[in-house]
């Protein structure tokens, strides 16, 4: 049976019908037309620019992209409580295969004026949901139109008017179980002055043929502070597919981190709009990637306001037979003026067969503006490999001290010190000396 | 401790040491002097294990081993230190971790336990007293932002935290105000001892009003052509290296 035809011709205990807001009449006609919208364009193919380097054609050979309507088991707690945050030191949402897991999470006390709720939730319950956050205007490309037809659960953060989040809001995604689709859907909605800080952590417990399209949205008021991290923990043969898109109010602050660290492929879709003066944005990323691991980052920032600062920082690190893409296309749109863009990309090549593709782009169409970008592919250098082993360091471990310091410059960037040092554990982890930095850390 | 005998390096075909003869004994300290492109730097690259030289001809023995022979990081380890005369920045890499990973390393190395992070914390606190170095220092990226006072500053820093047996000093005292030459100087005064052997590498007599050599060795177009003691040094401050080489071409 084809995605098609599961959803056309639904039986009664099909799982289409068990999703949340089933019996919402918008929300069904919502997932509907964008069911009608990735239909009609199908899965991305490399001829599309977009696509050029990522190839996802294997997903339309799935037998089949509908979620699963029941929870799976969670995992056993030992190998959760093994990955996860301190839960006393955040605010737990767990998700298996997309689904809430109320028993395994923990919101704990959020304090006045933040609302932090389970998006199914919100749908089946008379509705909830304002119809505006789950329409097309959050669609960029045609995994969030997928995500729309399908999303089973995930969170909604609501930040009224100044209120503060003061420990972070952490969703830990859990794909478990074998060929499973997972469709998590976010919202971010912070008030005018509002602050937080959001963790999406994909973890996957088996190397399964796992695929799951998220997307986030992100709603910044004004003078808004969001920051937003994500870790890629994905099992080695799952794809991922994702859209992170932030539409930011005047003096609002976003900064956005994406670590991808696991998964056979993974994609993230990356998008900022900048529509009031005075905004400002910063994304940080790392990708470091070995074997037959592939992961793209495409990000696009659009300038539509006067004096928004925009900054980017990625980085890759690739060994193996494996691929990175970085897009990054900067727009400065008519009448931005007083735009300042700065966009960079390094990447570190470990072995011959490893290939990154970078391309950054800058659209100026306004005055007045300073903006800049660059981009570097290159080795370990040698005068800095010399200086280390001067000093007493084998040259393997001089190497790794390297290509961590390289990463480390990204990870130090992470506001939370529990998954700064987590992922930097990770990183190490991937080092062939890795396991004796770590011990003098 | 270190003799170089007859040594000849080249770089990509072309010569740049032409037999360097000079011996150093423990609790000396020598001054290798000379005119830009003497050939002084890569003499210094050279006994810390430089990749991307040739040695053609000659020897260099150090305590009785084959230095040339030895991995850049196992002379690091047998007691060799070079201070730089450009130090690397290292972003993303803490001078502690980097200190603490060489320490072990050589520690491992002489058969010595390996410290753990309040024992090197209390050791390297003590010698960034002595060169007048915030322990804020600590936590920052190696060389990344420094001034070029901060980087001597580092390297000296280095050297007393690793305790060579050997000290090779790259033009310490260049790019340094007068009051960092002298904490410089004052932190390699501060490493002579009766076991360890110094020698610096320089341009000016300056930094040798502050550090009194036993040796000093003039260096010209790959050949020492002069060695001395520090009375040498002052001549040329008076006579510039112009007089060594006529010297040199009347014979």
């Amino acid at each position: 049976m084809n995605v098609q035809q599961s959803w056309q011709e639904p039986d009664p205990e099909h799982v289409s019908l068990a999703l949340a807001g089933h019996d919402v009449p918008w929300v069904v006609d919502a997932r509907q037309s964008a069911f009608e919208r990735f239909k009609a364009h199908g899965f991305p193919s490399r001829r599309e620019e977009e696509w050029k380097y990522t190839d996802v054609s294997v997903l339309s050979r799935r037998a089949s992209l509908l979620p699963d309507n029941i929870p799976p088991d969670a995992p056993s707690e030992a190998a959760l409580y093994a990955w996860m945050l301190s839960q006393q030191n955040v605010h737990l949402m767990v998700f298996i295969n997309g689904h809430y897991s109320p028993e395994l999470s923990c919101p704990g006390n959020l304090g006045p004026g933040v609302r932090l709720e389970s998006f199914a939730d919100m749908l089946d319950d008379a509705a909830e949901l304002p119809q505006a956050l789950f329409d097309q205007q959050h669609e960029h490309t045609v995994f969030d139109a997928l995500n729309t037809a399908f999303s089973t659960d995930g969170a909604v953060l609501r930040l009224a008017p100044g209120a503060r989040l003061e420990m972070p809001v952490y969703l830990l995604f859990i794909a478990s179980g074998y060929g499973v689709s997972i469709y998590p859907r976010n919202i971010v909605v912070a008030g005018a002055g509002a602050q937080a800080t959001v963790v999406e952590h994909y973890l996957g417990m088996v190397d399964a043929h796992n695929f799951t399209d998220s997307t986030t949205q992100l709603e910044l008021g004004a003078g808004a502070m969001i920051e937003h991290c994500k870790l890629l923990q994905e099992g080695s043969a799952a794809y991922h597919l994702a859209g992170i898109h932030a539409d930011l109010a005047a003096d609002s602050r976003f900064i956005s981190h994406s670590f991808a660290l696991g998964s056979r492929l993974a994609r993230n879709d990356i998008t900022v709009r900048l529509s009031e003066p005075g905004g400002h944005c910063t994304l940080n990323g790392l990708y470091l990637l070995n074997g037959r691991q592939h992961a793209d980052h495409h990000t696009r920032i659009d300038h539509l306001a006067p004096s928004c600062v925009s900054r980017e920082y990625y980085r890759g690190v690739l060994d193996g037979e494996s691929r990175g893409v970085f897009s990054g296309k900067v727009t400065v749109h008519p009448g931005a003026v007083k735009t300042d863009a700065h966009q960079s990309n390094h990447n570190l090549l470990l072995s011959r067969e490893a290939e990154v593709d970078t391309k950054p782009q800058l659209e100026i169409f306004a005055d007045d503006v300073r903006c800049t970008h660059g981009a570097t592919v290159g080795q370990l250098d040698d005068d800095s490999l010399f200086y280390l082993r001067s000093r007493g360091l084998d040259a393997e471990t001089a190497r790794s001290m390297l290509i961590y310091g390289f990463a480390n410059e990204i990870i130090e960037r992470v506001p939370v010190p529990e998954l700064r040092n987590r992922i930097a554990d990770l990183v190490l982890d991937r080092l062939s000396q890795g396991d004796s930095i770590k011990e003098l850390l | 401790m270190l003799t170089v005998k007859n040594l000849h390096v080249s770089r990509d075909g072309s010569e740049i040491l032409r037999g360097i003869d000079f011996e150093v004994k423990a609790g000396e300290v020598h001054a290798i002097m000379g005119p830009n492109g003497s050939g002084k730097s890569t003499l210094a690259q050279v006994l810390a294990g430089r990749e991307g030289y040739q040695v053609t001809q000659g020897s260099v023995q150090y305590e009785g081993q084959d230095l040339l022979a030895l991995q850049p990081e196992e002379r690091a380890r047998a007691g060799i230190f070079l201070g730089f005369q450009y130090p690397v920045e290292i972003p993303g890499v803490s001078i502690a971790l980097f200190l603490k990973t060489g320490l072990n390393a050589t520690r491992k190395h002489r058969g010595l336990p390996e410290l753990d992070a309040m024992e090197f914390l209390s050791l390297v606190r003590d010698k960034m007293k002595l060169m007048k170095m915030d322990e804020a220092f600590l936590t920052r990226a190696i060389n990344e932002g420094f001034s070029g006072g901060e980087k001597k500053r580092n390297e000296i820093l280095q050297m007393a935290v690793l305790e060579p047996r050997l000290a090779i000093l790259d033009e310490t005292d260049s790019g340094l105000d007068i009051d960092a030459l002298q904490v410089v100087a004052g932190g390699v005064n501060g490493m002579r001892s009766p076991q360890r052997a110094i020698v610096l590498v320089t341009h000016y007599q300056r930094l040798l009003n502050y550090i009194k050599p036993d040796r000093v060795h003039v260096l010209s177009q790959g050949r020492i052509v002069k060695s001395g003691g520090p009375e040498l040094a002052l001549e040329l401050e008076g006579r510039g290296y112009g007089w060594l080489e006529s010297e040199l071409q009347a014979v």
